[in-house]
């Protein structure tokens, strides 16, 4: 099968059969990073910038490993160091980058929106990173990735994601990606953080934390970002870790073979216990390892593998 | 000079309504005739047919529809400080290319239009565009910043017809409360930007399943419906003239109908895009369906169209915001609000019509009639009476298309929508200011 998409902007634009292609090569990808000489020379001569706009650590670092274990260059640009700060506008940085000819554009902002803006503007390969509320969809995959590998499948399993959904573009990804591979999605947070018909993107929505635990195969816990509200969504970090903080006695209520996740970074002691996340039910350092595998495997289907057929 | 439109139905709810000959002369309406009327000739002894009368332009308005000037309430003209969005001329000249002998320009220029200097100056610009005529509206309060009420008795001797801080609401309650009162004494109605802004919290698009979809941060329905609820209760306090504006949620509607019921002097406005369009047109991060208030959900769209055919919603009119590309073409909460409206409101309106949810008569009386009456002009088609008229071809279909738009900019989510009706002629005081290329 041959990837026929130019960008990587959603997990709503990809069909069961991309997300399982990409699934299957991001597998393969894994091996490579074992070896004592973590590169291949698949994208040798290819150019990849990292165009983010928004503080991120892992995201970035994943994306700029995967590129290098392929053997790809990569250039950085941060906010604060490109031209957006002396007032230009985001598709005229984006079409001066194109200029330089770069074979894929890495993308994360705050916009909701901006790497499909971009990506109608320019012609190499864009994949979105992170915009603003709405999509994530490498870090979905990634999900996906480690769910499958020890699960086996997605098809059919019980996916409780709990924390703050309406600032959250892992959680839209994640419900989007799991309800079209055949998950059962429930989701729970304080009703200020559950966006307006969130249900038609795949999920259902619990009543309490426990009714949303209860029988889980997975459970996901978000960041709840401290630093991006006020005291008005919640109260306390105290009375939130009791209302909606993952903890042994919760873990109990789920199936006994229940693989814990979390995007990263976690508030110990706030949505999950440590014991929790230190716990063999937790998957949080597989996830990350899966996250550059993933993203060397989204590298190769836009700008190495199967969409070129002659870079082979 | 006169002129002769002959052959047209003549529509002027509670007023006239049949096939008529309409001579004007220097500017007014001269005489109203019967088809087979002679024209009245300066020489009494002579009885001539129309055609033969030397220094008579005949205008042809077979199955057209002549109506009293349409006027659109709610515009933005962006002059002075915006011109480069439009000018006073620009946008005159689009109203009259849309069918309107008059507009409402609202105050939210720089500076804002709160002394009687801008009034003028917007007066005279308006008068040397030798285009649609302009009413302004005037602020409510200095710098519409909604602490101190501004000079409103100046700027009614200069010619406002309204006050309105229309861009942003007037927060304090206290504030809104003195304004009315004071505005009672004068005569002058308010006309309220219902919004209560730290419900709409840097919202860019309505908040329901398609804002999540998109991961647009929402403003809810309540973010209008609560203000008109205070302010309503606020008009009941004070007796003052409130009329709403850019109405687009089902919850206020039925809290203007109930207030009306209760007799209460309050009036409303909508749009024809929020009868047109809902939330779900939003595709794509295109910034041309942003605007403020945003486009709603199916049924609010519905209980739109309800208070239309009911009386509840009064008029119709744009909110004409003109946005320059630059402003629109960047991330979409970033993107400015607003969209330009007066080129296609009485095609899109006329939908209406052909519906069958309105008469033309109801979209006369809310595209003319009732702004008339709240901005205290007298178009009625009557001899004597300035030569106000709007000629509509209510059969000829066309798709949008905003190249062909007189105003500056284009920021339209009808592009390429197929619609039937437009204006044929407008004429102010007269003077044919547009008539379409046949």
């Amino acid at each position: 099968m041959r990837f026929e998409k130019k960008d990587i902007l959603d997990i709503m634009s990809l069909d069961t059969k991309e997300i399982t292609m990409i699934l299957d090569t991001a597998q393969g990808m894994k091996e490579i990073s074992e070896r004592p000489v973590k590169k291949v020379p698949t994208l040798r001569g290819k150019t990849i910038i990292l165009f983010f706009q928004e503080p991120s650590t892992r995201t970035k670092l994943s994306f700029e490993i995967a590129a290098k274990r392929l053997s790809a260059d990569t250039v950085s640009i941060a906010k604060s160091s490109s031209s957006i700060v002396k007032g230009e506008t985001l598709i005229d940085t984006a079409k001066n980058l194109e200029a330089m000819n770069p074979d894929v554009i890495v993308m994360r902002h705050s916009s909701s929106g901006a790497a499909h803006v971009i990506s109608k503007q320019v012609g190499c390969s864009v994949i979105n990173a992170g915009d603003g509320i709405h999509a994530h969809p490498s870090q979905a995959l990634l999900d996906m990735m480690s769910i499958r590998e020890k699960k086996g499948t997605l098809e059919g399993l019980n996916i409780s994601i709990v924390g703050d959904i309406s600032h959250s573009r892992v959680a839209r990804s994640d419900i989007i990606g799991f309800s079209k591979m055949g998950a059962n999605v429930t989701i729970c947070a304080p009703s200020t953080m559950i966006p307006m018909g969130i249900e038609a993107l795949g999920c259902k929505i619990a009543k309490n934390m426990d009714a949303c635990v209860e029988g889980a195969d997975v459970i996901i816990m978000l960041r709840i970002q401290r630093e991006r509200q006020g005291n008005i969504l919640f109260p306390s970090e105290r009375e939130y870790a009791s209302l909606y903080g993952l903890n042994p006695a919760r873990v109990k209520l789920a199936r006994k073979d229940v693989i814990v996740m979390h995007p990263g970074p976690m508030n110990r002691g706030v949505e999950i216990a440590s014991e929790v996340a230190a716990s063999d039910c937790s998957i949080i350092l597989d996830q990350v390892t899966n996250g550059v595998a993933l993203r060397m495997a989204l590298f190769y289907i836009v700008a190495g593998g199967s969409r070129h057929a002659d870079s082979d | 000079m006169q002129i002769l439109i002959k052959g047209a139905r003549v529509l002027d709810p509670g007023n006239l309504d049949g096939k008529k000959n309409i001579l004007v002369k220097d500017g007014v309406i001269e005489a109203i005739l019967d088809p087979g009327d002679p024209v009245p000739s300066d020489s009494p002894d002579v009885q001539v047919s129309d055609i033969q009368i030397p220094d008579i332009q005949i205008i042809d308005a077979s199955n057209m529809v002549v109506v009293p000037g349409l006027i659109d309430i709610h515009v933005h003209l962006r002059e002075p400080g915006h011109e480069y969005k439009e000018t006073i001329e620009s946008g005159l000249k689009a109203a009259a290319k849309g069918g309107f002998t008059a507009v409402c320009s609202m105050p939210n220029t720089i500076p804002v239009n709160d002394n009687s200097q801008v009034t003028s100056f917007i007066i005279n610009r308006g008068k040397a565009a030798r285009s649609a005529k302009v009413y302004p509206a005037g602020a409510i309060s200095q710098g519409s910043s909604g602490t101190s009420l501004a000079e409103i008795y100046d700027m009614q001797q200069a010619g406002i017809r309204a006050v309105t801080d229309d861009g942003l609401p007037v927060e304090n309650s206290q504030m809104m409360r003195r304004a009315l009162e004071y505005c009672k004494g004068l005569d002058m109605p308010i006309f309220v930007h219902a919004e209560d802004k730290s419900l709409t919290d840097g919202g860019s698009m309505n908040e329901g399943p398609s804002a999540t979809f998109w991961g647009i941060k929402g403003i809810p329905n309540a973010a209008e419906s609560a203000m008109v609820v205070r302010d309503i209760a606020l008009c009941e306090l004070t007796g003052a003239v409130v009329h709403f504006c850019h109405m687009s949620t089902a919850q206020s509607i039925e809290a203007i109908r109930q207030a009306k019921k209760r007799g209460a002097n309050v009036s409303c406005e909508t749009t024809p895009h929020y009868f047109t369009l809902t939330d779900e047109a939003v595709l794509d991060y295109d910034t041309n369906f942003k605007m403020n208030p945003p486009l709603r959900s199916e049924a609010d769209r519905r209980a739109i169209i309800e208070g239309l055919v009911d009386g509840t919603i009064d008029m119709i009119a744009t909110d004409h915001a003109p946005q320059d590309v630059d402003e629109k073409e960047v991330e979409f909460d970033k993107a400015a609000f607003g969209i330009v409206g007066l080129e296609t409101s009485l095609a899109l309106s006329l939908r209406l019509v052909q519906d069958g949810f309105l008469s033309l008569t109801d979209l006369v009386v809310k595209m003319s009639k009732q702004p008339a009456k709240m901005l205290k002009i007298d178009n009625d088609i009557k001899p004597g009476n300035p030569a106000d008229l709007t000629i509509i071809d209510p059969e000829i279909a066309y798709k949008i298309n905003p190249a062909t738009f007189i105003s500056k900019c284009k920021n339209t989510p009808f592009t390429g929508r197929q619609v039937r009706g437009a204006a044929f002629l407008t004429m102010v005081d007269g003077r044919i200011v547009y008539q379409k290329n046949q």
